[in-house]
């Protein structure tokens, strides 16, 4: 790993921790953004962070670019230093695989496509060596996600698997972006799950919807009454699948705000993650029995 | 006190200056993207410079009002008519309760800023009133302004509708306009060619030009340093894990066509971006209409702060001006 500090026109700096993606770079740069709004440097307007980098905005008439570059830099041992370790949470986000919703859509932009032939999960499981799409969608919901960003739209997370690289899925987006997705499409692009919060443009390949908003200006449900957006960084999430009986149930707790997510909370650590990924996770989920 | 849209116009929202601290989150600070021009118009009523008015582009509302407001009109020069008759731009003018505040044609530049004395008070949200329909957030019930509406207006005493700002203190971009870059964040992406030919090629302001982001076309597809993508990127050259977006950088998808992230910006996502248009001259990106011809010119970070200062000193001279 080897830090790249660059500056986004005026305002910004951009740090790459790493120009690939891994837990390590995840965490350092989570450190790192950490130690910088800690350091409360007069002139930062917004820190951002994001899976493998973080963005950092200031006013150049109060800080100049030099000052705050030089700044930023002397943080980055602290980043080293940080204890890889988080107390957080584990969500459990139901998911209808295969629904009609985001069907729909995939058919309607299947020129967009690299296999028009298929659908997204049987394009995504032939390329990741699966026999069936059932085996892919399996994969996907087995092992636990750490949300490693939030962004792109409205408190939209990206998520990273909790498996060994080899075990990692990779899809490629779509050729040309989308002009629509469905609201709470769960989709994928490179090694990164997402979920849309809003309907919208989008291109990463679409497998399935949750029931459950993840964004809600209105502050209405129960679990997202204290701020519109569920998600930050750290969070780890399990898939659950569900069927269209599970989905609709659902639903009619959501439009009558009485549907609780499962949540419990958890340490996790990094090196004890490194160690042993399997036992790990059992554990991480364990927690969710006795939510 | 309110005022009615009889009719929106192509694509009207109420805008004051953003929402900055959510950019973490997804939201972007949104507000008027020609900030100069929303806060001069919110000067000539006698309003705090932050005030929410409307941003108009490319066609003005129809709208009628309680009572008595001044209203003035900066940016894009759109000229406002009152019961028909023509206005000055940059000028405070008084519609009083009944008249009707309409627009002629678009004659330069693409959004129009109307400030209305006493601004309008719609219920922020995340401290601003700007409106971001992706999020359902801000403006008016979180969307652009439709016919029918009755949108509230804060109190205010009148003040003399006499001030008006000169043509040296107004901005418009030139033509071709220059778009001012500072090479930066994934710049190296790039083949020393791509980067010459970035700034030697004729651009055109494309079709897909919003509050989101500008597109640009015309200009040879640049090339990629060649390299094996990083994991998590993705497979093409333009692919990178994804990362933050700066407001103003530019991104090419596949190498083709460069788009600049503006007020409504994404936050984050998998393109490379060159750069980033220095803040000084974003103002002027929201004055461009599509099919505009365009040079980016490339600067250093002194020319950037030298260029930001200018920018803080006009300001200072139409408050000066105003005073």
């Amino acid at each position: 790993m080897k830090t790249r500090y660059t500056y986004g026109g005026d305002e910004h700096i951009y740090v790459e921790m790493d120009d690939e993606m891994s837990l390590d770079a995840f965490f350092k740069s989570l450190s790192m953004s950490n130690a910088v709004r800690d350091a409360k440097i007069k002139g930062v307007t917004e820190i951002c962070p994001a899976n493998a980098s973080f963005q950092v905005r200031f006013d150049p008439d109060v800080i100049s670019p030099d000052e705050m570059m030089k700044k930023v830099k002397e943080l980055e041992h602290r980043a080293e230093d940080a204890e890889k370790r988080l107390r957080t949470r584990i969500i459990e986000i139901p998911v209808y695989y295969q629904d009609p919703w985001t069907h729909e859509t995939l058919m309607r932009f299947r020129e967009r496509h690299q296999d028009p032939s298929g659908t997204d999960l049987d394009y995504a499981a032939r390329i990741n060596g699966f026999d069936s799409v059932e085996a892919f969608i399996e994969a996907h919901h087995s092992q636990p996600w750490f949300v490693s960003m939030v962004g792109f739209v409205a408190g939209l997370p990206f998520l990273y698997q909790l498996v060994e690289r080899e075990k990692q899925l990779q899809v490629p987006k779509y050729l040309r972006p989308r002009t629509d997705t469905p609201k709470l499409t769960v989709g994928y692009g490179g090694c990164f799950s997402c979920i849309y919060s809003v309907r919208g443009a989008g291109g990463y390949q679409m497998f399935g919807v949750t029931p459950m908003p993840i964004f809600d200006p209105e502050l209405k449900q129960s679990y997202l009454n204290d701020f519109m957006v569920f998600f930050k960084p750290g969070d780890i999430v399990k898939w659950k699948p569900i069927d269209r009986g599970e989905y609709d149930r659902i639903l009619a707790e959501v439009e009558a705000d009485t549907y609780l997510p499962r949540i419990a909370e958890v340490d996790f650590d990094l090196d004890a993650f490194n160690a042993d990924m399997p036992g790990t996770n059992a554990k991480l989920m364990e927690a969710l029995n006795v939510a | 006190m309110s005022l009615k849209v009889i009719n929106p116009g192509l694509s009207t929202s109420i805008q004051d200056l953003g929402r900055p601290g959510y950019f973490h989150l997804g939201i972007p600070m949104g507000g008027a993207m020609d900030r100069f021009a929303l806060r001069v118009a919110n000067m000539l009523v006698g309003n705090p410079e932050g005030a929410a008015g409307l941003e108009a582009v490319f066609m003005g509302p129809t709208l009628t009002f309680e009572k008595d407001v001044l209203v003035a009109v900066t940016g894009a020069d759109l000229p406002p008519k009152v019961d028909g008759v023509v206005q000055d731009g940059w000028t405070a003018f008084e519609v009083k309760a009944g008249q009707t505040l309409s627009f002629d044609f678009l004659k330069s530049g693409a959004r129009a800023y109307i400030a209305i004395s006493g601004g309008i008070d719609t219920p922020p949200a995340l401290g601003s009133r700007s409106t971001y329909p992706i999020g359902a957030l801000g403006g008016f019930e979180g969307r652009n302004i439709q016919a029918g509406d009755v949108i509230p207006l804060g109190e205010t005493d009148m003040i003399e509708p006499e001030l008006s700002v000169p043509a040296k203190l107004r901005r418009l971009p030139g033509k071709p306009a220059e778009l001012r870059v500072l090479p930066g964040l994934y710049w190296h992406r790039l083949t020393p060619a791509a980067q010459e030919g970035f700034f030697a090629d004729d651009w055109a302001v494309a079709l897909e030009a919003d509050r989101m982001g500008y597109r640009f076309k015309g200009g040879k597809p640049l090339e990629f340093v060649a390299r094996e993508q990083p994991f998590g990127a993705g497979a093409d050259p333009s692919n990178i894990v994804d990362g933050c977006y700066s407001y103003g950088s530019i991104q090419v998808p596949g190498g083709l066509e460069p788009i600049v992230l503006h007020r409504d910006a994404v936050s984050g996502g998998g393109y490379f971006t060159l750069g980033a248009i220095i803040s000084a001259d974003m103002d002027l990106i929201g004055q461009l209409q599509p099919h505009t011809p365009v040079k980016f010119r490339k600067v250093d970070m002194a020319e950037a702060l030298a260029a930001r200062a200018t920018r803080k000193k006009m300001l200072a001279e139409v408050r000066a001006h105003l005073g």
